[in-house]
């Protein structure tokens, strides 16, 4: 059971102090920091990083309750609310004075909501009348104002990693204002409305801002609504809906992704996957957006998987101070205690931890039965690479019937990511040696994803050990090379020599050479020097292998020397005299390596020819039939002259 | 049982050559006198007088002895007489084959009241090629039948002569002595050139056949009646494709040459999904009374001896044979399955083989017609191919040339076999025709070429500069055209250098 645990809480949480009446506790989404301020600051201040390594502590005077405390980038200014009206700040970049100066919100009867660093100096406050972004100067110890944007504020939620600012306005709070802030700018983006589900007469707000989040999903901005059912309609259950947002023109509903359920939920995304965790089962949903369900709707969702609670998770008991003997206790997950951040935070402030949540591939594998969608997902993931290999092993290792199908979808889907990988490649590496480009982009390095699986991760981790598999019949071996090469073939990717290795291999020790023979003669195996000595060393056994390695190498045109060499090893010193001069390097082969192979013929004849030919070259390049000592051919010199006399040497032409 | 070829002049008629006898015998069968008739497991004509069977048999038997201690392990293989020819064959052990083909003769008439004058051409027909057709006979009875040794371990003398009788009748028909050629003696195989890919996504559909209907062992794929991929053995394949090229194939052609609403074409019965059907087997599977007999072939009968049912499926041009265990009982429900898997998969792959076909073919340029005419044999992979035949059928093979100058690659043939050299030869033939034969480790090359008043250096000048433009053509082909490519490449390279 626990193998099907898909999410879980990470190993290394932020651990903190929890939160009580002496402790508050506050979470900055940007840096993602949490802040634990003990009395108002005078007591101290715990800064956990989100690798839980840099903590920093400080303290500051008790100026009243603290309201919201958040670092700029890189830690340089801090900020902190604690009236309704004003922000403080602190220097904390050397050399600059400590000491707090403070910064009132413009707007004459407004109350600050919140402020948001959009920068390591530049800071927005939302208040219920509109949003003011500033300049801080540390060194002026003041703030200017840089733009500000009058209109009725409900509530709002910030996206740092798009520093994109969302207002919650009108009666009902579901129009939806976005602000982009970038360099110094503010930017008006276009309103979008939220469909309620059901109109209510009374004029209240509904949209709360519990119920909508952002995040960026396959590198795009997303609005999340969690779209309650209304309990008089015959709807199913709750569904979260998906608002695409783009700098440029009006955001649109995009995604649907049904829950099928009702009750309180939570949203995180992970990998790209939308998590809904759902309270009142303890479980959560997965989806994907790019998975398409054939059986629906374009851009309506179902669950990936079915739901499942998070992986079970131990604590040790008396919290993040004790050290060591406590033997750990079950933690108790999607408590009422539980605060949920974008994109993949859990906190829980009570038990003092802040987690990342996880997916987990593996338990995907054995709950997604279909294979092509089980790939699609899986090409999708960060860590995929060994999930991705294992599951193609585990495909082959069964060798269930009609599997080969699957295999060949299989194989199409991880070539298709590979072959985008290479021509992304093949681009860049045009564009670096066509030198820099006019327009200011700057030519970027495809990134390799681990999605990328290339053919030697294949070879190693995949072909190479199932072709030793004894329990696999020969005929699907040889079957699932071929669709492995097939594959490679139709994505135009060039296929790598050890494929062809392997192929070669496994057809020679099941004695299938009529079968090899079929695919050289339609050149499924590319031609190769290396492919061409290993069909010559194949001869004893499938002696059809000598003139398939012959023409192999004849096609290749650049292999003049090795025909030579096969053909001055199987005694055929003509033919390889004929060859040589039809290619027209005649005139520097080595005589004395032809007159060695003529004279091993044992054939008198022969030998004269060859002997008569090169005089006939010497003649030809040097103006005289007699060998240069260079040469050493003086021992066949003797030879011809014993075996045919002083008479039968070209008499050197003297003019 | 003698057709006149043709006429010359008024009254002289020409006789092609043509089969006088064919007999099988095992001379362990009736050693003693008296006992001679068992000897005889078929003879041909049946109607021949029993003496006169005794005597030919007997008469073979001495030959085949006597010419025996001159050379024990090659024994006589064909004995010229003014009158005919006789081959002998023994494809097992003590079982002979004698097949006595008549000499073409030309009959001239003589002066009114006389009997016209005979007048034997007894150099006019090849020994290469008699004994190939010979020999052909033997493997297509044990394609259908297995060996002899089998059938008489099975069911004695009695079997074995039974299936004689049964094979042996109906395929002596189909001999068509007067137009057997060098392609004979080659026995090869013709490729169907096809790029990389589309012959992968071949593999990929028999691989997957094979797996879902794993009842399959072998499995060969056919297009344009040419082979593309075989499961079986080389030599096992080569005789199956004489069988399915000149037999089957041809009598199914019709249907398919038949229009839509043709009576001949078959039922389609409503299902338009795909082109398949079964061209052994049931003709029609929705016929409730269909029959699902296949024809039983043996292969690999030197070792494993298999005996198994040939399926052959048939869709638009693309044609594949399934080899099932003959253990396997195959009904209905085994052929509808195979229909309902193949038939629509294979329907699109014949598509696709045709239009990557057409695509090639208009990348290689236009089709124009070779100035020269040509025979290829590749030994190695029985690889041939040929622009001499125009078209091979159940009755004639037709060619377009003289067959004089067949018979001139026939001898050149025949001094090629002589030795194991590469070597070249080149004939001034009558008219204005020369034949260049060339041969180069396993390959053998025929040109055949019309030049007027050109001599032989010329004649090989030509040759090289018809390869070089014709390699450029085919440069693009892949498969078998490369090489062919590489064939007339190399042959090149043999040329004389010294």
């Amino acid at each position: 059971m626990s193998e099907e645990h898909y999410l879980e809480l990470c190993d290394s949480p932020v651990q903190f102090e929890n939160a009580s009446s002496v402790n508050n506790v506050f979470f900055d989404e940007a840096n993602k920091q949490v802040f634990a301020v003990r009395s108002g600051g005078a007591t101290g201040v715990v800064v956990k990083g989100p690798d839980d390594k840099n903590s920093i502590a400080f303290r500051m005077e008790d100026k009243g309750e603290v309201k919201c405390i958040k670092f700029s980038y890189e830690n340089k200014i801090l900020a902190v609310q604690r009236s309704p009206k004003s922000v403080d700040f602190i220097n904390f970049m050397p050399d600059l004075p400590h000491s707090e100066f403070s910064q009132e919100c413009k707007t004459k009867n407004a109350t600050v909501l919140g402020f948001c660093w959009t920068s390591w100096n530049e800071i927005v406050f939302i208040t219920d009348q509109g949003v003011e972004f500033y300049q801080v100067l540390p060194d002026k110890r003041s703030l200017k104002l840089l733009k500000s944007h009058s209109i009725n504020v409900n509530w709002y939620v910030y996206c740092p990693e798009t520093s994109v600012i969302l207002l919650s306005t009108t009666v009902q709070g579901n129009v939806l204002q976005p602000f982009a802030f970038k360099c110094g700018t503010m930017s008006k983006m276009s309103k979008f409305e939220i469909e309620l589900p059901v109109v209510t007469k009374p004029a209240k707000i509904i949209l709360s801002e519990r119920d909508i989040a952002v995040a960026t999903i396959y590198g795009q901005l997303y609005v999340m609504y969690l779209k309650h059912h209304s309990r008089t309609g015959n709807n199913p259950g709750a569904e979260v809906v998906l608002y695409h947002l783009q700098r440029e023109g009006a955001c649109k509903r995009s995604h649907i992704l049904k829950l099928n359920t009702t009750g309180k939920f939570a949203l995180n995304v992970v990998d790209n996957l939308v998590i809904v965790h759902h309270q009142s089962s303890q479980t959560s949903f997965m989806f994907d957006i790019k998975m398409k369900d054939t059986d629906s709707n374009l851009n309506i969702h179902q669950p990936v998987l079915p739901a499942r609670s998070i992986h079970p998770y131990k604590i040790a008991l008396t919290g993040p101070a004790a050290v060591g003997s406590q033997t750990p206790v079950p933690c108790e997950l999607y408590s009422s205690t539980w605060s949920v951040f974008q994109p993949d935070i859990i906190i829980s402030a009570s038990e003092g931890y802040l987690w990342y949540l996880q997916v987990k591939l593996k338990p995907v594998v054995s709950l997604l039965q279909d294979k092509s969608k089980l790939m699609e997902f899986l090409l999708r993931r960060r860590d995929c690479k060994m999930v991705i290999l294992s599951v193609c092993s585990q495909m082959l290792s069964r060798g269930d019937k009609g599997s080969l199908p699957v295999v060949a979808i299989v194989f199409d889907k991880l070539n298709q990511v590979y072959k985008e990988y290479l021509e992304a490649e093949q681009s860049y590496t045009m564009a670096v040696e066509c030198g820099p480009s006019r327009g200011s982009t700057a030519h970027k390095r495809p990134v390799r994803t681990q999605a990328v699986i290339d053919q030697s991760d294949m070879y190693t981790h995949v072909l190479s050990l199932f072709t030793e598999r004894k329990d696999v019949s020969h005929k699907f071996i040889i079957a699932v090379l071929m669709e492995y090469i097939r594959s490679l073939n139709q994505f135009q990717i060039t296929v790598q020599h050890y494929l062809y290795e392997l192929v070669i291999k496994t057809l020679v020790q099941h004695n299938l050479l009529y079968m090899l023979h079929q695919f050289l003669q339609y050149h499924v195996l590319s031609d190769s020097k290396p492919l061409a000595c290993l069909l010559l060393s194949l001869e004893s056994t499938y002696p059809p292998a000598h003139q398939l390695s012959l023409d192999m190498l004849k096609r290749l045109s650049t292999a003049n020397d090795e025909i030579v060499e096969v053909l001055l090893s199987k005694q055929q010193v003509l033919g390889a005299l004929r060859f040589i001069r039809s290619v027209g390097g005649h005139d520097n082969i080595s005589a004395r390596k032809f007159l060695d192979a003529a004279r091993q013929t044992k054939d008198q004849m022969l030998f004269y020819t060859i002997f008569r030919f090169f005089e006939q070259r010497n003649q030809r390049l040097r103006g005289s039939p007699n060998f240069t000592p260079g040469e050493h051919c003086e021992e066949h010199v003797a030879y011809f002259k014993q075996a045919f006399g002083e008479q039968a040497f070209i008499k050197p032409v003297t003019l | 049982m003698i057709s006149p070829r043709m006429a010359t002049g008024m009254q002289e008629k020409q006789y092609t050559p043509s089969l006088l006898n064919f007999f099988i015998y095992n001379p362990k069968f009736g050693p003693r006198e008296g006992e001679e008739e068992k000897k005889i497991l078929f003879y041909h004509p049946s109607d021949v007088e029993k003496n006169e069977k005794i005597r030919n048999v007997g008469l073979c038997e001495a030959i085949v002895q006597f010419t025996r201690t001159f050379c024990p392990s090659k024994p006589a293989k064909s004995l010229h007489t003014q009158k005919n020819r006789q081959f002998f064959f023994e494809p097992e052990e003590n079982f002979w084959i004698v097949m006595v083909v008549r000499n073409p003769m030309v009959e001239k008439p003589n002066k009114e009241g006389k009997p016209p004058t005979i007048e034997y051409q007894e150099e006019e027909i090849l020994d290469t090629v008699y004994g190939a057709v010979l020999q052909q006979c033997y493997s297509m009875y044990k394609l259908f039948n297995g060996t002899f040794a089998r059938a008489m371990e099975a069911g004695g003398v009695e079997l074995l002569t039974q299936k004689l009788e049964k094979f042996f009748y109906r395929y002596l028909q189909t001999l068509h002595l007067q137009s057997c050629d060098l392609l004979d003696v080659f026995g090869g195989i013709s490729f169907f050139p096809l790029d990389k890919m589309t012959y992968l996504k071949i593999q990929s559909f028999v691989n997957r056949v094979e797996e879902s209907l794993s009842l399959i062992k072998y499995t060969a794929f056919l297009y344009n009646d040419q082979l593309i991929w075989s499961g079986l053995e080389q030599d096992d394949m080569r005789i199956l494709y004489k069988y399915l090229t000149t037999s089957l194939f041809p009598r199914h052609s019709e249907p398919e040459l038949a229009g839509r609403d043709s009576p001949l074409r078959p039922e389609v019965a409503g299902n338009l999904l795909h082109y398949g059907r079964f061209l052994t087997g049931p003709s029609n599977l929705k016929d409730p009374e269909a029959k699902f007999r296949f024809p039983k072939i043996f292969v690999n009968t030197d070792d494993s001896y298999e005996e198994l049912h040939l399926i052959v499926y048939k869709a638009m041009s693309a044609a594949v044979c399934f080899m099932i265990s003959a253990s396997e009982e195959l009904g209905r429900e085994f052929c509808e399955q195979l229909d309902g898997l193949v038939g629509p998969q294979l329907t699109l792959l014949a598509s696709d083989i045709c239009e990557q076909y057409n695509i090639n073919r208009r990348v290689s340029g236009p089709d124009k017609e070779p100035q020269f005419k040509f025979i290829y044999f590749n030994h190695m992979n029985l690889a041939e191919k040929s622009t001499i035949h125009m078209r091979k059928t159940a009755s004639v093979s037709l060619t377009s040339v003289h067959p004089d100058l067949m018979k001139i690659l026939g001898d050149i043939h025949a001094d090629f076999v002589r030795v194991d050299e590469d070597e070249e030869i080149i004939v001034k033939a009558m008219t204005d025709y020369w034949v260049v034969g060339k041969k180069s480790d396993q390959r053998e090359l025929y040109v055949i070429l019309n030049q007027k008043n050109a001599n032989l250096i010329e004649v090989n000048e030509e040759v090289k500069r018809l390869c070089a433009t014709q390699c450029i053509v085919t440069r693009h082909l892949n498969g078998y055209t490369q090489t062919l490519y590489l064939a007339l490449i190399v042959s090149l390279l043999w040329n004389a250098i010294i």
